[in-house]
């Protein structure tokens, strides 16, 4: 297979071997089984339960974007720009929870 | 920069190194990721501030669709795991298994989709709709009164649910049409026609399914005739990306949408 001129390849950038991509299958599968688990015995309460899941959810993507999708493996610079600007970008839309919380007060109440 | 490498292309033009240090297509498809990511975290976002915001928000998923989402996870895991096997594969120069762990990545694909789909027929029929589909498909009254309630009180809930869930069904539809043009190229438009016409037959909704499949077969039959080529490794490792991706997005929906509305009874 052969590649256009120009194209730059990086080094060893698959160089891990089968076992590898199989333990991180396995720990998302045991991640998963976990997070159902814990959502069928409905072990927490609603809020400590999403904040749970919520880090549990976060580290099988870590394990999917780092080995998977191999960036761990890229340059550094690489790496730190596209994650940064997709948390950025993530985290502004976060700002507006806080008025979702507020809106449950509002409005007419019946007494 | 005395120590900068110019890559000479056959035709005397010189090329700087990727400030990234890779190949410009890994870059695109990364940013492409990048974009695709802020639209889920919209629909994510619109979901969370739907449910935040509305007390008693319905927990009406029972062990079967716990269940079944369940499964659908273990498929869509486990298909990122034989994609990254097609990647090894074409980086060994093995065309053979590169195509053989591609159709595996498309089977469990399928597997998921089809798995969805049954599950949207069932939370439909029992009543679990978005207000739109009442007006567009002239349904039968739901069977289930949990979800006839769920729909009738809280209309956003059916929303939010159909919205995230068919967009992400949607990439993965989409990805398995992208896999089937790398793996079988040409071959992969009469397969994609059959599909088509079986979905001209699905039941509900699905009907609507031939509509995508048939502008996915117009879309790769422009490509793969435009633009025919035998794919790289490179070529299967952006294909690789995209798909991970999809199974990223559903590692959040899983447990937002599934596992935080279970209503488990003992």
């Amino acid at each position: 297979m052969t590649h256009p001129a120009g194209d730059v390849v990086t080094a060893g950038h698959l160089h891990q071997g089968k076992g590898q991509f199989y333990g991180v299958w396995g720990g998302l599968l045991i991640l998963t089984v976990v997070e159902i688990a814990l959502a069928y015995n409905q072990v927490f309460t609603p809020r400590n339960m999403l904040i749970v899941l919520l880090i549990l959810s976060i580290i099988k993507s870590a394990l999917i974007i780092g080995y998977f999708m191999h960036l761990k493996f890229e340059a550094g610079r690489m790496k730190w720009l596209l994650m940064c600007s997709v948390c950025f970008c993530l985290a502004l839309m976060a700002v507006f929870f806080a008025d979702a919380e507020r809106i449950v007060s509002l409005g007419w109440k019946a007494h | 920069m005395a120590d900068a490498v110019l890559l000479h292309h056959p035709h005397g033009e010189a090329y700087e190194p990727s400030w990234f240090r890779t190949y410009s297509k890994k870059i695109g498809m990364w940013l492409f990721i990048l974009s695709d990511s802020l639209t889920f975290g919209a629909l994510l976002f619109a979901y969370s501030y739907n449910r935040l915001s509305t007390p008693n928000w319905p927990t009406p998923f029972h062990v079967e669709s716990i269940r079944n989402a369940s499964i659908m996870t273990g498929f869509l895991l486990t298909s990122s795991l034989t994609m990254v096997m097609a990647v090894l594969a074409s980086s060994r120069g093995d065309r053979a298994w590169t195509r053989n762990w591609l159709l595996a990545t498309m089977a469990f694909g399928a597997g998921f989709v089809l798995l969805h789909a049954a599950e949207w027929n069932k939370l439909i029929d029992e009543g679990l709709r978005w207000p739109l589909f009442q007006q567009l498909f002239d349904l039968k009254p739901g069977t289930n009164p949990e979800y006839v309630a769920a729909t009738r009180n809280f209309p956003q809930f059916g929303g939010t649910f159909f919205a995230l869930t068919g967009m992400h069904m949607l990439h993965v539809t989409i990805g398995i049409m992208y896999l089937g043009a790398v793996a079988l190229r040409k071959l992969w438009l009469p397969i994609l026609a059959v599909l088509a016409v079986a979905c001209w037959w699905a039941p509900g909704p699905f009907h609507y399914g031939f509509y995508v499949m048939l502008f996915g077969l117009a879309i790769a039959a422009i490509i793969l005739f435009l633009k025919p080529m035998d794919y790289s490794d490179h070529d299967i490792e952006v294909t690789g990306l995209y798909w991970h991706f999809v199974d990223l997005v559903w590692m959040f929906i899983f447990p937002l949408v599934y596992l935080m509305s279970t209503k488990i009874t003992s």
